[in-house]
C-alpha cells in the first residue's frame, strides 16, 4: 500500500483555497481594527487624560460650546463659549489706563469644546424608549403569530410583509415616521416620535427573532401545561416566555445596536442640532414626551459634517464617536448580563 | 364539569357488559350480557353509569385526512384499557380526543360521531376543555418535566388553579408523589431541578403531576417507551396501584405490557377499531384473525 501523497495539484488547489478563505477573514479582521483602531487612537485622549481623575468627566457632563481661537495681547488664546464672554466683559470695562484692544483675527469653532451630555442623554432615552416598545409591540405580535393564529396564508403573509420590512432602508422609516407621526398626528419633532420610529425600524428584526425563540421551547412544556388543564395564556406565560426570554434578548441585543447607531430614522423625527434644556427640564410632564432631544450619532453627523475638519473640533469628532462605541457596547454588555441571568434562571 | 363527571362515577364499577367492536371489519363476537350479580345491587345500578366513557361513531379528520373511522368503543371505571395496534392507526389521535389535546392542531376535528364521558358529551359547544382536561390528565411518551424543581412541576397545577395555600399545595404534592412511588426518592431534593431526575423517575414526576390536579381519567401514551424494563415494571406497579383511584388508558406497543396492567384491549387497525374485549380474551382467543396475527406477532 502506498499511502504516500500522489496528486500534487489537488495539494496546491486545496492551498489556494484555504489561503484565500484565510486571507478574507483577515482583511476583514484588519479593516475592522482599522476603523476601531483610528477613534480609539485619536478619541481616547479626548475622554482620559493622564492625571487623576484620568477620565475627562467635562466631556461627559457638560453640554457643547462654541470654541474661540483669537489672539490677544500677542497671545493665542482658546475660550469656550462662556469663558469668552466673560473676557469680553472684561474688555468692555477697561480700566481707565488702559484702553480697549480688540480680540484680533478671530475664529469661531461650534460644539467644539465642553461635552457631549445631552446627546448621551437624548441617545440613552431613544433607545430605552424605542427598544421597550419595540419589545412589547414585537413579542406580542410574535405570540399572536406562533401561539394563537391558524397557521394560514393570511399569517404566511404577514411574515413576509415582516420580512420585507427588516428590509426597507432606515431612511425610509425616517420619512415615513416625518410623515405619520411628526406632521399628520402633529406630535411635532419630539422623543415619541423618534421612540415610534425606531420601533417600527426594528420591530421585523424582534417579531421573527421572538418567533424563532418561542419556536424554540419544546412542544411538551406546552402539552404538558395545556393537559394539567392551563389556559393558552397560562401557558404562554409560566411555560414558554420564560424559556424563550433570553433567545428574544440576545436578538434584541442587536436591535439596540441599531436603534442606537441610526441617524435616518430620529434626523426628521426627534433629533435637534441643539438645544439647551436637558430632557427633564420641563414644564409639564407631557412636555416630556413632545420635545425633540440631542442624540449621539445625530451629533457625530453634524460635527463631522458641519463644521471645518481641523486640531480645534477633530476632538469633539472623535471624542463623540469613541463615547458612541463605549455607549452601545456598554448596553449591549448590560442585556447580555441579564439574558445570562435569565438563561440561569430557566435554563433547560 | 368536574363535578358532572364525577360523583355516580366514583363508586365502583358494574361488572360491565361485555362490549365488542361494532365495526364493520370486526366480525362481532356474540355479546353476551352478564347479568348483574348481586340481586340487591339492583337499585344502586340506575344511579350508576355503566360506563365512564362512551365513544360513538367517532369520525376524526387531520384536515382532509381521515384518522379515525367510525370508532364506537365504551371504557370502564376504574380499569386499565389498553390501545394497541400498528404505528400510524390512531391510537394517539384518539387519546388526545378524550382530552381535546387535538383542538390545538390546526384543521384537527372530529367530524362526526359523539364522546361521552360521565354524562357530558365533550365535544357539545357548551363545554370547556380547559375543565375537561383538568378530569381527564394526561402523561405524554416522552416525559416531559418543566425545567422547574421537582416540587414545583407537582404544584404547576394547583397554582394554576389558583391555589396560593403554601401548606396546601405542600400537602398535596407529597401526596401526588407518594401516589406516583416517587417520594421517598425525592423527599430530600424537593427543591432540585426535575431535569436531575433519571428517565424512569421523570417519567413518574409527569404521573405525579397529572395526579396533582386530581383527574379522574388518566391518559398515557406508551409511557414507558423511553424506559429501561426496571423503571417500566415500576410505572406497571404503579398503574396497577392507581386503577382503584383512576380509569386509566394507556397505549403500548409491547403487547406484554398490555398483557400485565390491562384489563381490557382494544387493537385498531388504520383509524379502525377491529376488536375489543377482556385482555385475555384479545390475547388467547381473539375473535378477529387480523387481530390473531397482530397480537402474535405476525404482523404491524
Ligand atoms: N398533527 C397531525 N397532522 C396530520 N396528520 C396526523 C397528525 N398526527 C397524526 N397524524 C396522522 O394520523 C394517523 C394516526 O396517527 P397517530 O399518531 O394517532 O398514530 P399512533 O397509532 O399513535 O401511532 P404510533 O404508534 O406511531 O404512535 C397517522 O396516519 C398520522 O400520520
Ligand atoms: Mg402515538
Amino acid at each position: 500500500m502506498n499511502f504516500h501523497q500522489q496528486n500534487n495539484t489537488r495539494r496546491r488547489r486545496e492551498a489556494a483555497v484555504f489561503g484565500l478563505l484565510r486571507a478574507s477573514t483577515y482583511l476583514v479582521l484588519l479593516c475592522g481594527a482599522l476603523v476601531v483602531g483610528t477613534i480609539v487612537f485619536k478619541g481616547a485622549p479626548v475622554l482620559f487624560k493622564a492625571e487623576f481623575p484620568f477620565i475627562n468627566i467635562a466631556f461627559f457632563t457638560e453640554a457643547p460650546e462654541t470654541l474661540h481661537v483669537f489672539e490677544h495681547d500677542g497671545k493665542k488664546l482658546e475660550l469656550g463659549d462662556r469663558d469668552y464672554r466673560a473676557f469680553m466683559e472684561n474688555l468692555a470695562a477697561p480700566s481707565a489706563s488702559q484702553p480697549a484692544v480688540a480680540p484680533r483675527s478671530e475664529h469661531a469653532y461650534v460644539y467644539s469644546v465642553g461635552g457631549i451630555f445631552p446627546c448621551i442623554v437624548g441617545t440613552l432615552l431613544l433607545v430605552a424608549g424605542s427598544m421597550t416598545l419595540a419589545l412589547f409591540l414585537g413579542v406580542c405580535s410574535a405570540i399572536y403569530l406562533n401561539e394563537y393564529a391558524r397557521q394560514n396564508t393570511v399569517t404566511r403573509l404577514i411574515r413576509l410583509a415582516v420580512l420585507n420590512l427588516a428590509g426597507v432602508p432606515s431612511i425610509v422609516f425616517g420619512l415615513f415616521g416625518f410623515g405619520l407621526f411628526v406632521i399628520f398626528l402633529g406630535w411635532n419633532v419630539s422623543l415619541m416620535a423618534g421612540w415610534f420610529t425606531l420601533a417600527f425600524m426594528v420591530l421585523p428584526v424582534v417579531i421573527t427573532a421572538s418567533e424563532e425563540a418561542l419556536k424554540s421551547v419544546p412542544r411538551g412544556y406546552r402539552e404538558a401545561s395545556l393537559a394539567l388543564g392551563a389556559t393558552r395564556w397560562q401557558t404562554i406565560r409560566k411555560s414558554v416566555l420564560p424559556y424563550a426570554l433570553p433567545g428574544i434578548l440576545t436578538s434584541s441585543i442587536l436591535g439596540i445596536a441599531r436603534v442606537a447607531g441610526e441617524t435616518a430614522p430620529i434626523m426628521f423625527t426627534a433629533a435637534y442640532v441643539v438645544r439647551d434644556q436637558l430632557p427633564w427640564q420641563v414644564a409639564k410632564l407631557t412636555d416630556f414626551f413632545f420635545q425633540g432631544v440631542m442624540a449621539l450619532p445625530y451629533h457625530i453627523y453634524v460635527v463631522s459634517s458641519k463644521i471645518p475638519q481641523n486640531e480645534y473640533t477633530e476632538r469633539v469628532q472623535y471624542g463623540s464617536t469613541l463615547v458612541f462605541l463605549l455607549l452601545v457596547a456598554l448596553i449591549a454588555a448590560a442585556s447580555i448580563l441579564l439574558r445570562n441571568r435569565l438563561r440561569k434562571k430557566h435554563s433547560w | 364539569m368536574n363535578a358532572c363527571l364525577t360523583k355516580q362515577i366514583l363508586r365502583t364499577e358494574p361488572p360491565a357488559p361485555r362490549v365488542t367492536a361494532t365495526n364493520t371489519t370486526a366480525t362481532p363476537a356474540p355479546a353476551e350480557a352478564v347479568p348483574h350479580a348481586s340481586p340487591d345491587a339492583s337499585l344502586e345500578t340506575e344511579i350508576r353509569a355503566p360506563h365512564l366513557i362512551e365513544i360513538s361513531n367517532l369520525d376524526f379528520y387531520y384536515g382532509e385526512k381521515k384518522a379515525l373511522d367510525c370508532v364506537n368503543l365504551t371504557i370502564d371505571a376504574n380499569r386499565v384499557t389498553a390501545f394497541i395496534g400498528p404505528s400510524g392507526c390512531g391510537k394517539s389521535t384518539l387519546l388526545r380526543c378524550l382530552n381535546r389535546m387535538n383542538d390545538l392542531i390546526d384543521g384537527a376535528a372530529v367530524r362526526g360521531g359523539t364522546i361521552k364521558i360521565g354524562d357530558a358529551d365533550i365535544n357539545a359547544p357548551g363545554i370547556d376543555a380547559i375543565e375537561l382536561r383538568k378530569c381527564v390528565g394526561m402523561v405524554f411518551q416522552k416525559s416531559n418535566p418543566f425545567p422547574k424543581s421537582i416540587h414545583e412541576n407537582v404544584a404547576y397545577g394547583l397554582r394554576i388553579q389558583g391555589i396560593r395555600d403554601r401548606a396546601e399545595i405542600a400537602r398535596r404534592v407529597e401526596l401526588s408523589l407518594r401516589g406516583a412511588a416517587l417520594w421517598d426518592e425525592v423527599k430530600d431534593r424537593l427543591n432540585d431541578n426535575a431535569l436531575g431526575l433519571s428517565g424512569g423517575q421523570q417519567q413518574r414526576l409527569c404521573i405525579a403531576r397529572a395526579l396533582a390536579v386530581e383527574p379522574q381519567v388518566l391518559l398515557m401514551d406508551e409511557p414507558c417507551s423511553a424506559l429501561d424494563p426496571v423503571a417500566t415494571g415500576k410505572i406497571e406497579d404503579l398503574i396497577h396501584e392507581l386503577k382503584t383511584r383512576y380509569t386509566i388508558i394507556i397505549v403500548t406497543h409491547s403487547m406484554q405490557q398490555a398483557a400485565r396492567v390491562s384489563d381490557k384491549t382494544a387493537f385498531f387497525y388504520l383509524g379502525r377499531l377491529v376488536e375489543y374485549d377482556d385482555t385475555r380474551t384479545i390475547f388467547m382467543n381473539p375473535a378477529n384473525p387480523q387481530t390473531e396475527a397482530y397480537v402474535s406477532g405476525r404482523f404491524g
